[in-house]
């Protein structure tokens, strides 16, 4: 694997299978009474917001902690990257502090790539602007695979507004490297003008792709596009291009719903879809913890691993396999304490 | 400056890339040209190999003074220039304060000349403030000292037509023109890079070659219906030059440049999201180069034009959305367009010295057309001359330019005080030897002379 992860095509099949079957043994800690493993003891992860995310941040966050890392929180939301200290100071003092990952999420397009070019440490793209968020492709193939059984051959229909979506850039480079074939549905206003350069298909008919599709993805759209008239009113936008009942029953019976949240009931996916036993999106936020574990966990931890890796007797019963996890769980109150929170308002 | 009294005997330069020729320099003008001549008190320089062209005249130069002198001075500027073998730069109004005005023209005017290094034409607004809502007092700049005749809102397009019209009109009584920045400003809100291929993966905002064309071809007929002289400032679309082309089939008043950026690199470089390459217009594609180059060399578009747009180096170690616009460009223009243009067989010495000298020197009513009067002096309400042959009686306006010599570029090493240069760590072809303004070396040995 590469040093960083800013772009899903950062990752090789091989890559990315890797990170989901590494996934998948790490999920494991989560049903163990103790969910901890000491393997990012000692190295820090800095968790470095520019915007707003609730969902994202505390995932990574609880994904460094199940490793033991440190976790650092600094969080710039509010702050203009226009005003104030600029990115490249920022990540000097991180670079200070001694991070060994710097989580980011971005309003700017490619701040991650700059980031890496300031600081040691790996970088992970936890979402920049409109361009991507390999981590929440990861863990919806990893949700999709799970579900479904595989990747290859699966045919999966992203649905909204792509061409502001960081999430569809992202999932159409992950599936087709997966060997997945997408085809996105969106109002012509709202797919970049070049998309016959993408390696999906592309239809403005919605229903037309559902009796085929293993997956729907619904995307979020924001009600402020109406102003940039991309599309007349948020009603006809929900008419032509969401998920109600009635395209729900165009699905084959195996389909699933797919959302990367936060959704907007009512506008691209109906609640009773929404909410429906098709639905994974309460699944994908479990899945994100276990995806994002093991990108950490490969990205910082894997070369070391294995010279430090301690007799696999010794390894309790219920935890995951030797290969990806070698040590023995510290039981929580003699863990050290991992985090330190910098609120950092400017 | 008319000279300082030394006469200069450059031996066996090459006019325009042919056989070569000593050229005598002597009270600013050239006096003479020949096969073995000798002069007296003359200093000799031994110029075999080099081709010889006349000073470069720039229409598009951004010196920053008044308002960001950190990032550059009309000085460093104008050395920058001089480095690069112009003897003459437009100076694009967007300064703080705005050139707008007959006494900030006039300033930047007498810093050009105090500098010396090489002439400084203020390029004054076309509306106050560049605001884009009412007109500036254009004849109060073209009557001042600078003898101000290209306007333009650079960085910002005339977007409202009615405006553009009544400037394009107005500007007939003294012989000016107006050098739009085509750019719709609807089309482009928040853009960063060109609309194609590349924004989308990216996910960076679109910057539709329509947006330019729109504009370039509203102006054309705007030019046409008022019987004025459009410029357009830096075309960057393969449909800028065919709109163009079909404009000036019409035998309209229309010209146009490219800058050496536009005529070199493509929009895939902003992968590295590094604004080194942000740009406005922003970098286009391989078939927009191809274009921009033919244009270029069938003359659809008459010069090149630097865009030199030096800045501070916080405003470009940024992410990408938040940094600048603009590439530094004086000081590599005419390597780039040797690599561009010369080494792919589109055009020889002479078509680069009609590009890069005689073209922007007559858009500019630099080479005594019109009604400027421009002279081989640099005085008060008088415009010095530029862009004529190498032969006796022309202003001693040379550039003496080594096509063999190949350098990787170092914008550490560069004159401008500033270091965005998208060519940093390219290998070019050529290098400036000499320059001299009315005689006068500005440049020797590829350094500063004064």
């Amino acid at each position: 694997m590469k040093r960083h992860l800013i772009s899903a095509a950062d990752l090789s099949r091989d890559d990315a299978l890797l990170i989901l079957d590494t996934a998948e043994e790490l999920s494991l800690v989560a049903d163990r009474p103790i969910r901890k493993l000491p393997t990012l003891r000692g190295r820090t992860v800095v968790n470095l917001f520019y915007e707003d995310s609730t969902r994202t941040r505390i995932s990574f966050e609880a994904a460094a902690k199940r490793l033991s890392a440190d976790v650092i929180n600094f969080s710039a939301k509010g702050s203009s990257v226009a005003k104030g200290e600029s990115l490249k100071d920022t990540a000097l003092t991180l670079e200070a502090m001694g991070a060994d990952a710097v989580v980011i999420r971005h309003q700017a397009s490619g701040a991650p790539y700059r980031l890496a070019g300031w600081v040691r440490g790996s970088v992970v793209n936890a979402g920049d602007g409109t361009h991507e968020h390999p981590t929440q492709a990861l863990l919806d193939a990893f949700t999709m695979r799970r579900r479904l059984g595989r990747l290859d051959g699966l045919r999966v229909v992203i649905v909204g507004d792509v061409l502001h979506s960081r999430v569809a850039r992202s999932n159409v480079l992950l599936l087709r490297t997966l060997g997945a074939d997408v085809t996105l549905v969106a109002p012509p206003t709202l797919l970049p003008v070049a998309i016959s350069s993408w390696p999906c298909e592309v239809s403005y008919d919605f229903a037309a792709t559902l009796p085929k599709a293993d997956v729907v993805m619904m995307l979020r759209v924001q009600a402020e596009r109406m102003n940039a008239a991309y599309f007349p009113t948020v009603r006809e936008y929900s008419r032509r291009y969401g998920l109600d009942a009635g395209r729900l029953a165009l699905l084959p019976d195996h389909a699933i719903v797919m959302h990367p949240g936060p959704m907007n009931r009512g506008v691209e996916i109906a609640a009773e879809v929404a909410d429906s036993a098709r639905s994974t999106i309460v699944e994908q936020v479990a899945n994100g913890v276990s995806v994002r574990m093991a990108v950490l966990y490969l990205l910082l931890g894997g070369a070391d691993l294995a010279a430090t890796a301690v007799p696999a007797t010794v390894v309790p019963a219920t935890a995951v396999p030797a290969t990806a996890v070698a040590a023995t769980a510290v039981p929580a109150r003699t863990t050290a304490p991992t985090t330190t929170t910098t609120e950092v308002s400017r | 400056m008319t000279g300082d009294g030394q006469a200069w005997l450059i031996r066996n330069a090459r006019p325009l890339g042919g056989v070569p020729t000593d050229l005598l320099l002597n009270d600013g003008f050239i006096v003479a040209a020949g096969r073995g001549l000798s002069a007296v008190g003359a200093q000799v320089m031994d110029a075999a190999d080099l081709v010889a062209l006349p000073g470069l005249v720039d229409l598009h130069t951004h010196l920053r003074e008044p308002g960001r002198e950190d990032a550059e001075t009309v000085q460093t500027g104008t050395q920058a220039a001089a480095l690069g073998g112009f003897t003459a730069v437009h100076a694009m109004a967007n300064t703080e304060p705005v050139a707008d005005t007959a006494g900030v023209v006039e300033q930047i005017w007498r810093l050009g000349a105090q500098a010396g290094v090489c002439d400084v034409r203020p390029v004054g607004a076309v509306t106050a403030g560049l605001d884009g809502s009412r007109l500036a007092e254009l004849g109060a700049m073209a009557d001042s000292a600078a003898r101000v005749r290209v306007f333009s809102d650079d960085g910002r397009c005339v977007s409202d037509a009615v405006l553009m019209r009544r400037a394009l009109e107005y500007v007939k009584a003294f012989d000016g023109v107006i050098a739009q920045h085509a750019q719709e400003p609807r089309l482009t809100d928040g853009a960063q890079v060109n609309e194609g291929e590349i924004s989308g993966v990216l996910g960076l905002t679109g910057w539709p070659a329509v947006a330019e064309e729109a504009i370039i071809a509203r102006d054309c007929l705007l030019a046409a219906h008022v019987g004025s002289a459009l410029h357009v400032c830096h075309v960057s679309t393969a449909g800028s030059v065919e709109i163009i082309r079909w404009a000036k089939s019409k035998g309209w008043r229309v010209t146009a440049e490219v800058t050496p950026h536009h005529l070199l690199l493509t929009d895939d470089l902003a992968v590295s999201y590094d604004p080194i390459y942000k740009v406005n217009p922003p970098l286009r594609t391989h078939a927009d180069v191809e274009a921009l180059r033919a244009g270029l060399a069938d003359g659809t578009i008459d010069c090149v034009a630097t865009d030199h747009a030096p800045h501070a180096a916080e405003d470009k170690e940024t992410e990408w959305q938040v940094a600048a616009f603009g590439m530094t460009g004086l000081e590599t223009a005419l390597r780039v367009v040797h690599a561009a243009m010369v080494e792919t067989g589109l055009l020889d010495w002479a078509g680069v010295a009609d590009r890069m000298s005689a073209r922007p020197a007559a858009i500019g009513r630099l080479d005594g057309s019109g009604t400027l009067g421009a002279s081989g002096s640099l005085e008060a309400g008088a415009a010095p001359l530029h862009g004529r042959p190498i032969e006796p009686g022309s202003p001693a306006n040379l550039v003496l330019y080594d096509p063999a010599a190949s350098s990787t570029v170092d914008p550490a090493g560069h004159a401008s005080r500033s270091r965005n240069s998208p060519f940093a760590g390219m290998v070019l072809p050529g290098q400036v030897v000499a320059t001299f303004l009315r005689g006068t070396p500005t440049v020797l040995d590829g350094k500063l002379a004064r």
